[in-house]
């Protein structure tokens, strides 16, 4: 089955990153396809590259490079939603003028058309939220 | 159509539960998950009302969330099924839709 999985708020503050990314891994290891993971709102955070936890703890961010990488997965972060936060990537560093970027290996910016679309093409929207 | 109703926080915090059980027909289903598995202690008002959705309607609650909290199986609602998160995915894909009350 085509699972579409939308993610809301960011790492560490909530649960709702982990438990997407558990829902994530168990439907793939099922056989399920995942078309898209979408993060919207505070959950655009789980794609800057820049984190660094201790070591001892859960990486949330590459845990989520790592399973896109592995599986091919998807993961878009809405863009309105990145510019208030402050996550970049090569292409809104030029149009906005910045020093830097931070987007994490496996993560893409675009507009919200990318969860509407996920929507109607899967047959499954999951959200995961606060 | 059949709704596999989630929710993910607790009863004592927010009125998402109360929310889901006005809202849940028979032949859909309740998945507790994240801190809404408290909603299943019994002996609290939550459970009471979980337990009078359970006569017409089925309720999971995610194991891997109710081990993290520590919660004793003995502490819990019975009749209320535990899954994992694989079982969660078959929740998913068994029922039409999913609806997050978050």
């Amino acid at each position: 089955m085509k699972f579409a999985i939308q993610v809301n708020e960011g790492p560490y503050q909530h649960e709702a990153s982990d438990s997407a990314y558990q829902f994530t891994k168990a439907a793939l290891e099922k056989g399920h396809e995942i078309f898209r993971v979408f993060f919207y709102h505070d959950g655009v955070n789980n794609g800057t590259r820049l984190t660094t936890p201790p070591q001892d703890d859960r990486n949330v961010v590459q845990r989520w490079s790592e399973l896109a990488e592995q599986h091919g997965l998807d993961l878009v972060v809405c863009v309105a939603a990145a510019q208030r936060r402050g996550i970049v990537d090569e292409g809104e560093m030029q149009r906005n003028g910045k020093d830097a970027n931070n987007i994490a290996p496996g993560f893409r910016i675009s507009g919200l058309g990318q969860l509407i679309e996920a929507a109607v093409q899967s047959e499954r929207l999951v959200v995961f939220g606060d | 159509m059949s709704i596999l109703h989630t929710v993910n926080k607790s009863p004592f915090e927010k009125m998402s539960l109360d929310s889901c059980i006005d809202h849940v027909k028979g032949e859909s289903a309740v998945l507790l998950y994240e801190d809404g598995v408290y909603a299943a202690l019994k002996g609290t008002g939550a459970a009471e009302k979980l337990a009078s959705v359970m006569e017409t309607t089925k309720v999971y609650m995610l194991g891997p969330d109710v081990k993290a909290r520590g919660l004793a199986a003995d502490k819990l609602l019975e009749g209320v099924e535990v899954v994992d998160y694989a079982g969660f995915v078959d929740l998913a894909a068994e029922y039409d839709k999913v609806l997050a009350w978050v």
